[in-house]
Parts: C-alpha cells; sequence; structure tokens
C-alpha cells in the first residue's frame, strides 16, 4: 500500500502518537517518507511520573552538546560512589550492604540563588531540603529486627519499622509547621503512611541525635525525632528508593534489587542520610552528601537452602555485569578478616587487591573488586562472587553492647518495662544514652523508674523527663548511664494502660499497640585505634558516624518494639445492647400498655359449616338469624 | 477474445483495488472521527481495596490485577491512585514474600517489581477515599495521593472487598453507603471533575452500589445482582489461601488479550464472566451514559490517551548563563559535631520552655478565688491589694 501510505502519513502519524505508551519514555520516530517536511528528529516523549520523582535526562544533554558547540558544560561538582560488603556471620548467615553517595558541591539553604539544576541528585529530595530548610534528614525502613548477639554489630543501626529524625536550619521559625509538611511529602515520595507522624509520636530529645553532619550550633529546639514502628516495609517503598539512584536499577550494583529476594530475608533495611559534609580535606565550606543505604540478611535456611555456600547469584538471583557509568567508584568488599589463609571458606573469583579499614572497633581485612576496571567481570563479562566453606568457625566475640527490652506484668491494667543492657568488656565502663519515648496510653509512674546495675543502685548522671499530655505528646526520657565493667543494667519503670476513646482504636485492636524501640547512643571501647582524620579517603561503610578520638567509637543500639495490648473493648456491643434493649422495651412496654388501654369484646365462636350455610339462606329469605 | 478476457480481469482486479482504497479511508476516518469524538484528554484510576487480614488476599490480588492491566495498557503511576488496606505481599505468612499471585501453582506475579501504593493500611478509610473522589484533601497532601482530574478525565474506579444491600465495608470498621457514593460522584460532577467515569466493583450484591448513581455520564459494572454472593476462585494450597474472586479472575483475563490499539468496546465488556462461570449474574448500568455502550472503547478508561501536536515552528533557546562561583569566604575549618559529649550533658542548663499564656482552667480558678474573696469581704478591701 505504498500509494496509500504518502497520503496518509499524517494521519498515521496523529493515530499513533495518540496511541498509549508504557509509563517508561519511548519515543516516537516519524515515518523516514516525510522528514524533510516534519522538522528533523524524535518526539521526545517522556514519562510522566509524578514531577516529584526526578529522573535522570541523559539525552538532554547530549542534545544540548551537539546543539551548542559554543557552550561549554562547567566542571561536575557532584560525584557518586556506590560500594557493597558482604560479610559472612558467625551463625551462617550473609550480611550485604549497599551503600550508594552523592556528594554535590551546592548551597540549598542560600537565599539568593535558588538551585535549579540537578544532575546526580534527585530532585525530589533536592526540593523538599530547600523548602523546608533541613539541615539533615535521616530517613530508614526496617524489616525485621538486627540481632546483635548472633549477627554482630551492623555497619548503619535501624529500629524496626520507619524512624525519621531531622535537623531543621537555625533559620527556620515554625519548627513543628515545617516538620508537619514534611513527613507528608516524605509519605508521598517514599509511598509510606508517613503521615501518621504527628504531634503524639514525634519528640524533641535533649541530647540523642547529634546532628552526624557539619556544623556548630546545636540547639535542640530544631530535632525532631519521631518513629513508627508498625509501618510495613514491602516493593512500593524499594521502587521509589531506587529511582532515586542515578542510575537508577538499571546499571551498577542496584541490579541486584529484586524485591523477591530482598524480602526473603531475616533482615532488610534501607535507608536515606542527607547532611553537611567537609567539600575537601580543608574543610573550610560544605558540599551536600546523600547516602543511600540498604543493609540486608539473607538468612541460612530460608534462602541459603541449609547450605553453606553463598554466592551473588543465590543471595540476589543476578550477576554483576557492569558499574554505574555515573559512578567515580564502584566497588565490592568481602569481609576475609577470618579467613587469613583460606583455610575457612573459599572466594571466587579471587581479588588481587586487599585493603583494611578500622570499623566498629576492629581491624578488618577486605577483598576488594573494582567494578570500574573490565578484568574483574573476566572472561564471562559477569562478576558472580562465590563463597564456600570448608571449615567451621570459632565463636563470635561477644559485642559490647547489646541491650534488650521486654514489658512484664499480667493483666491488661499495669505492667512494667525492663530494659537490660549489657556490657560485656571485661574492664571498662563507659557511659550510654538511653532515649525511651513511650505513648501517652501508656500511664509511667515515673517515682518506680530505678536503674541498677549488678543488683546495686545505678543513679545517672543525667536524666531528662518530659511527661506526655493525653492525645497531644508522648512521654520522652532521656537518662546517661555509666555501664560498669562486665555486668547488666536493668531499668525499670512500671505503667498503666489508659482505656481509649472508641473512635482512637485501630481496625483490629487486639492485635495490640507497637511501641518504639528504645534508642541506645553510646561510646565503646576499640580494640583498636580509630583514625579521626576525617577528610581521608576511606571506605563508605567505615566513614558513617565521625569519630572524635582513638579509643572509642560511637554507636547506636535499637531495642526490639513491644507489642502491648491495651484494654480492648467489643465493638459489635453497641449493636447487641441496641437489639437487646429493643426488644425488652418493646416486649415489656408493649404489654404493659396493652393491658392498660386493650378493651375487651365478647365474641361469638364461628358456627359451623352448616349453620353458616343455614344462615346465609336465612338472611336472603330476611328470616332472623340462628 | 483473450484480449477482452484480461482487459476484464484487469477492469475487475482494478476496481476491487479502488473499492478497497475506498474502504480503509473510510476505516481510517471513522477511526480518527472517533479518535477526535471520544471527549477526554487523559486517564486515571482509582482502584481500592477496602479488606484488612490475610485470608482477603483475594482482594488485594484483584485490585492488583487491575492496576497490572491499567499500567500495562499506559496509565502512569502518577495518574493513579492505588489504595491497599493490608499488606498480603510482605505479611509474614505469605511463603512468597514480595509478590501477590492471581492464578494457582504461582504463576502470575501480579505484585510485581514497579508497584506504588499510595494508600496503604489504616489510611485506607472512607473518609479518606471520598476526599480522594472529591479533591478535598488537607493542603499538605502530596501529589501522589490526590486525584487531580479536570473535566476531560475518563477515571475509572475500581472497589473490591466485602460488601452487602447498599453497602461496601471498609476495613472490618466501618461502611460506605451507596448513598455517598452517589452523592461523591454528584460533587465530582458539580465540580467537573471528570468527563466519563467507569464504575466497577466485585463484592457481594455489588449491583446495590450504583442503583442510587445520578449524576450523568457514569456507566457501572458489578460482579453480582442483590441478593447473590459473589465468589471466590480457586485456592492456592501452598498459599493457603483464595487467590482471586470469581469476577475480577475472568476480567483480567479478557484484559490480558487487550492491548493499547484494541478495538474492543464496552458490550464485550458486558459479556465478561457469564452466570456459567459467574455463579453470581454480573450486572451493568449504562442508562446515564450518553454514548452508546458500543462506541465506547475499553481503552477510554483502561489505556491512557495522549495526543501529541507535531509543530513546525523553530523554538529559540536562551543562552544558559555562566554559573557564578560561590564566593570563598574564608571562614574558619568546620568541624563535626561530638556524638556523645558526656561532659556537655551532665552539665547541660534545662531547656528554656516557651511561656505560654495560663490555661483556661487556672484562669477560670483564680477568677473564683477573687470572686469569693471579695464577695465576703467586701469590695473596699481591693485598695489594699492593689
Amino acid at each position: 500500500m505504498a500509494a496509500l501510505s504518502r497520503k496518509w502519513d499524517p494521519l498515521f502519524v496523529l493515530v499513533l502518537g495518540s496511541l498509549v505508551f508504557s509509563c517508561k519514555g519511548d519515543v516516537l520516530k516519524t515515518s523516514n517518507d516525510r522528514t524533510e517536511s516534519i522538522s528533523a528528529t524524535k518526539i521526545e516523549e517522556s514519562s510522566p511520573q509524578a514531577a516529584d520523582l526526578g529522573d535522570l535526562r541523559q539525552s538532554d544533554e547530549a542534545e544540548s552538546n551537539e546543539d551548542r558547540k559554543a557552550f561549554t558544560p562547567p566542571p561536575p561538582n557532584d560525584q557518586f560512589q556506590e560500594e557493597m560488603v558482604i560479610r559472612p556471620l558467625y551463625s551462617g548467615d550473609i550480611y550485604a550492604s549497599f551503600q550508594f553517595r552523592t556528594q554535590w558541591d551546592t548551597d540549598f539553604l542560600h537565599d539568593g540563588k535558588k538551585v535549579s539544576h540537578y544532575r546526580l541528585f534527585p530532585k525530589s529530595l533536592g526540593q523538599v531540603l530547600s523548602k523546608f530548610s533541613v539541615r539533615e534528614l535521616h530517613i530508614s525502613f526496617t524489616q525485621g529486627y538486627w540481632r546483635t548477639m548472633q549477627w554482630g554489630q551492623p555497619f548503619i543501626p535501624s529500629p524496626p519499622g520507619a524512624e525519621l529524625w531531622v535537623w531543621f536550619h537555625h533559620t527556620v521559625t515554625d519548627v513543628d509547621g515545617n516538620w508537619k509538611e514534611l513527613t507528608n511529602v516524605l509519605s508521598g515520595i517514599f509511598c509510606a503512611s508517613l503521615n501518621f507522624i504527628d504531634s503524639t509520636n514525634t519528640v524533641e530529645p535533649s541530647a540523642s541525635f547529634k546532628p552526624l553532619g557539619l556544623g556548630n550550633a546545636t540547639d535542640h529546639r530544631f530535632l525532631r525525632y519521631a518513629t513508627l514502628p508498625r509501618e510495613i516495609v514491602c516493593t512500593e517503598n524499594l521502587t521509589p528508593w531506587k529511582k532515586l539512584l542515578p542510575c537508577g536499577s538499571k546499571a551498577g550494583l542496584a541490579v541486584l534489587m529484586k524485591s523477591e529476594k530482598l524480602f526473603h530475608s531475616s533482615f532488610h533495611s534501607q535507608a536515606v542520610h542527607i547532611r553537611p559534609v567537609c567539600k575537601d580535606w580543608q574543610c573550610t565550606s560544605t558540599a551536600w552528601e546523600l547516602r543511600q543505604t540498604l543493609n540486608v540478611v539473607f538468612d541460612l535456611y530460608t534462602s541459603g537452602q541449609g547450605k553453606k555456600e553463598w554466592s551473588l547469584f543465590k543471595m540476589f538471583s543476578r550477576t554483576l555485569t557492569e558499574a554505574c557509568p555515573l559512578a567515580s567508584s564502584s566497588k565490592i568488599y568481602v569481609d576475609v578478616t577470618d579467613n587469613p589463609g583460606g583455610e575457612l571458606f573459599d572466594l571466587s573469583p579471587s581479588s588481587p587487591l586487599i585493603s583494611t579499614a578500622v570499623v566498629l572497633g576492629d581491624r578488618r581485612t577486605y577483598s576488594v573488586y573494582d567494578l570500574t576496571k573490565k578484568e574483574t567481570f573476566g572472561q564471562l563479562r559477569s562478576l558472580n562472587l562465590l563463597l564456600r566453606w570448608k571449615g567451621e568457625s570459632d565463636d563470635m566475640l561477644r559485642p559490647p553492647l547489646h541491650a534488650e527490652r521486654y514489658v512484664s506484668g499480667f493483666g491488661l491494667q499495669k505492667g512494667e518495662i525492663h530494659t537490660c543492657l549489657y556490657n560485656s568488656h571485661p574492664y571498662r565502663a563507659y557511659p550510654v544514652l538511653l532515649l525511651d519515648s513511650l505513648p501517652w496510653y501508656l500511664r509511667l509512674y515515673v517515682h518506680t523508674l530505678t536503674v541498677t546495675s549488678k543488683t546495686r543502685e545505678n543513679k545517672p548522671s543525667y536524666i531528662h523527663y518530659q511527661p506526655s499530655k493525653d492525645r497531644l505528646r508522648p512521654h520522652l526520657l532521656e537518662m546517661l548511664v555509666q555501664l560498669p565493667p562486665h555486668s547488666v543494667t536493668e531499668v525499670t519503670v512500671q505503667f498503666e494502660r489508659a482505656l481509649l476513646k472508641w473512635t482512637e482504636y485501630t481496625p483490629d485492636p487486639n492485635h495490640g499497640f507497637y511501641i518504639g524501640s528504645s534508642v541506645i547512643s553510646a561510646l565503646v571501647p576499640s580494640i583498636v585505634a580509630m583514625d579521626t582524620n576525617s577528610t581521608r579517603d576511606r571506605p563508605l561503610f567505615s566513614s558513617f558516624f565521625p569519630t572524635k578520638e582513638e579509643s572509642s567509637y560511637f554507636m547506636r543500639v535499637y531495642t526490639e518494639p513491644l507489642l502491648v495490648n491495651l484494654p480492648t473493648p467489643d465493638f459489635s456491643m453497641p449493636y447487641n445492647v441496641i437489639c437487646l434493649t429493643c426488644t425488652v422495651v418493646a416486649v415489656g412496654y408493649g404489654s404493659f400498655y396493652n393491658l392498660l388501654t386493650r378493651t375487651f369484646q365478647v365474641d361469638e365462636p364461628s358456627a359451623p359449616l352448616a349453620k353458616r350455610l343455614a344462615n346465609i339462606i336465612r338472611r336472603l329469605r330476611g328470616v332472623p338469624l340462628l | 477474445m483473450v484480449l477482452l478476457f484480461v482487459c476484464f480481469c484487469l477492469f475487475v482486479c482494478f476496481s476491487l483495488l479502488v473499492l478497497l482504497e475506498l474502504s480503509l479511508m473510510l476505516a481510517l476516518l471513522t477511526k480518527a472521527t472517533q479518535f477526535f469524538s471520544s471527549g477526554h484528554t487523559n486517564n486515571w484510576a482509582v482502584l481500592v481495596c477496602t479488606s484488612r487480614f490475610w485470608f482477603n488476599y483475594r482482594h488485594v490480588a484483584n485490585v492488583l490485577s487491575v492496576y497490572r492491566s491499567v499500567k500495562r495498557l499506559g496509565i502512569p503511576d502518577s495518574h493513579i491512585v492505588l489504595m491497599l488496606a493490608d499488606d498480603m505481599a510482605c505479611n509474614h505468612r505469605n511463603p512468597k514474600p514480595a509478590t501477590v499471585f492471581s492464578h494457582k501453582n504461582m504463576e502470575l506475579n501480579v505484585y510485581g517489581d514497579d508497584v506504588e501504593v499510595d494508600y496503604r493500611g489504616y489510611e485506607v478509610t472512607v473518609e479518606n477515599f471520598l476526599r480522594v473522589l472529591t479533591g478535598r484533601l488537607p493542603p499538605s497532601t502530596p501529589r501522589s495521593k490526590r486525584l487531580l482530574s479536570d473535566d476531560r478525565s475518563n477515571i475509572l474506579i475500581y472497589l473490591t472487598g466485602h460488601g452487602g444491600n447498599g453497602f461496601l465495608k471498609f476495613q472490618d470498621s466501618e461502611e460506605i453507603s451507596n448513598v455517598e457514593l452517589a452523592d461523591a460522584f454528584e460533587q465530582m460532577w458539580q465540580k467537573r471533575r471528570y468527563n466519563e467515569l467507569l464504575f466497577i466493583i466485585d463484592t457481594c450484591q455489588g449491583a446495590s452500589m450504583y442503583e442510587r448513581f445520578y449524576s450523568p455520564n457514569i456507566m457501572a459494572l458489578a460482579s453480582s445482582q442483590v441478593g447473590e454472593d459473589s465468589l471466590s476462585h480457586q485456592p492456592d494450597l501452598a498459599i493457603g489461601v483464595h487467590l482471586m474472586d470469581r469476577y475480577t479472575f475472568y476480567l483480567l483475563e479478557f484484559l490480558e488479550d487487550i492491548h493499547p490499539a484494541s478495538q474492543a468496546n464496552m458490550n464485550d465488556l458486558f459479556k465478561v464472566c457469564p452466570k456459567s462461570q459467574c455463579v453470581s449474574t454480573p450486572g451493568h448500568r449504562t442508562d446515564l451514559f450518553l454514548r452508546d455502550p458500543g462506541s465506547v472503547l475499553i481503552t477510554d478508561f483502561f489505556g491512557s490517551v495522549r495526543k501529541v501536536e507535531i509543530t513546525r515552528e523553530a523554538i529559540n533557546l536562551t543562552n544558559p548563563t555562566e554559573l557564578s562561583l560561590r564566593n570563598e569566604l574564608k571562614s574558619e575549618a568546620l568541624f563535626y559535631v561530638d556524638q556523645l559529649p558526656v561532659a556537655d550533658i551532665i552539665h547541660q542548663k534545662p531547656k528554656q520552655k516557651d511561656w505560654h499564656p495560663p490555661d483556661g482552667f487556672i484562669l477560670g480558678l483564680w477568677s473564683l478565688i477573687l470572686l469569693v474573696f471579695f464577695k465576703t469581704y467586701g469590695i473596699k478591701h481591693l485598695k489594699h491589694i492593689f
């Protein structure tokens, strides 16, 4: 139909153009016959993603480079690094930690110039930072609980559920208003129910959660902390998180993130941390750092089928083929400290690069795979790390700090919360800061608060308690406790459960109500000297918490969330009461009314059939009836 | 003779060709006129699952299968408001996490890898649903949670859950009645928030929900009539629950055959799941709809329209301004804050609490005390006090 096509090309184009495109962007090309009349080129149709999810438009830059040869783009002032750490755990599980870091030399909080050109930094987060004058933002979504006694310490700790803490800039006048709007905007970005964060679960810690970024002013009026222990994490949270990465999930380490494998694990945590950092080694100006971290622990039995053999394909059902082209460095670190001569497990393909790093107070050795080099991928052009165990490992060193929390008592009226802090260091004592935020419907009896170590009372050197206000504010309890060496410190407080209004119960109240984890911040003595030089080039996983002194390092431990049953009314009760009352009223009052107002008449019994027929005939005849 | 015959054949072929061309032109013209007469410029979808708890897995699978079809046919996530009352994919009872299956033997994972749920868990309430429909949301609601439709939007609304005669149960704790729903649609019509609306409901006695509609341009489908129950399809023994409802199962099968350029119309949709397959009798209502259902394409509601306008004008782009370098203020070196400054914490001064004016209760109490005092002792003591 060549003759036909020439005539109806514009129509074809219009009809074609009206056809549906998938939500990834597609490119529409006009037919070749009409290239001379319809002006040049591709009609590029961008996918109408939500305006708050920015995406990288590489083709735009390429086009602009072609068109304007005279204009040379300025040198990029942002860089992107990605890395993954694989650490085999003593219980047979394996711990994989991804970190993606974008560092951008710009100023969001500068009043004069609005930042409008985004390259590697996601636009949705940049707009959030500038609109709400945020100095630091930390948000994490976690499924599962980190078992410190079996797995050791995580690189980036996080509590079960969702946790959000934000430092606002000191120029903000209405911190609470900004906080409320920020939570709503973030709930749209991450597809989570962060809009449930309101004044009943937000606290203002007075000593914990100091800023992790640069700065000198630490007025705690600009800090807000909230946690949602009930929040579920699933693919709908992972999808927008992956979209924030410069390469998305199409290249680099992020191709490993398949939700079916990631959520079939014992522990899954994804987080976004934004803070100002030193731009260079002189540290006279700041740059913004965005870290996206994903920690996952695969279980030996559910993911590993009971065999102590792990590979990238077994963990993620994918292998790596290339590094993200936008990354300046893309590395995989495998922890081989317990495998000095190769007698514990076999690592293949073996890598010539070995590096050591001081992380979590210990010097660990890592086998490094550099994905920016082609040789790493070998002949098959794909990298699949394989760890095969040969021998049995020794017992794990006890982590220096460990915490547990539970509710004791019986019945639905009273209870007692116990928090146990274990210091397993043989001779060093160190201070810990315990932050507890309890909802208002657990009425605490603070006079019953006791802190005991080794069966003797241990008086905290600092206590900050803010009582709750019903339906307005939760309890806030912060204590600085010195933990004696090799001891258990127990903090107990009694409480009473309140009866909520019937509209305040969730649709499934018999499940219970979740209490957020306690946060324990501690300066733990380290085994080897920590590196205090913060500007040296270090792997990402060892540079998250800034270190100020050599002999100890900072860490945070989260306890379990509690599940507390509140006295729950029977919600079918109003219906039952109405039925019962109406029945009683109808039967009782009705009978009474009838007795009073009913008149009785004597009624002739109805005559048998013969008599009735006879009566009919008599009526016809006009004769008096029988 | 042979020449004549050959000429005659050629003439017949030529006329056939002309006829074919004419018919093709006509078909294209009708398609073109249809395209320009459908009247809508964008498509939205509001997909709601109202049931909680693991044994209501099939309602989540219902909604996700419609979500999947609608996304496949082109409606982007920014134009879909997806409300799931409970999480089945990452539920701890799910033997295959991050998946929701619609066919037994785990053939089709409708949850996928690219899902964006806008309202989840406790957020799925009658109030939020009606607010989304009518647009009366608090100002801080993000865009992904809003239905930003205009008067040229075709909206698909799909509800599933447990229902009864005249109501639909939300999360085991509240109901929405058919009157409320009809009023919400009327509000939408008054505010010109839709061009045409397709309402599909898969619950027991679903037809009762569309009985009360009175706004124009609404077409409604339900999986069962009043007095009938909608039944579920097949259970999967590995997962342990019923995976889909019958009506939506056959609807999904029907939609899997639809592609973006498909010409299937609403009459085909009405035939989905006859009584032999569904056990209940699906119903539909078209009296409020202005166009003939036979001329309404499935893709008018399930797909997405993008009108592309080609322009021949040249567009002048301004030269980018040279980015001025930031003033390198020579400031002192910045440092990281000490994470646990023990000495500072111990000697921390108590926070300056903001002064609030006294509470009403306190004011009332003091005024009562003063009143009693002056009542007893008389006003002449006033000058001794002040």
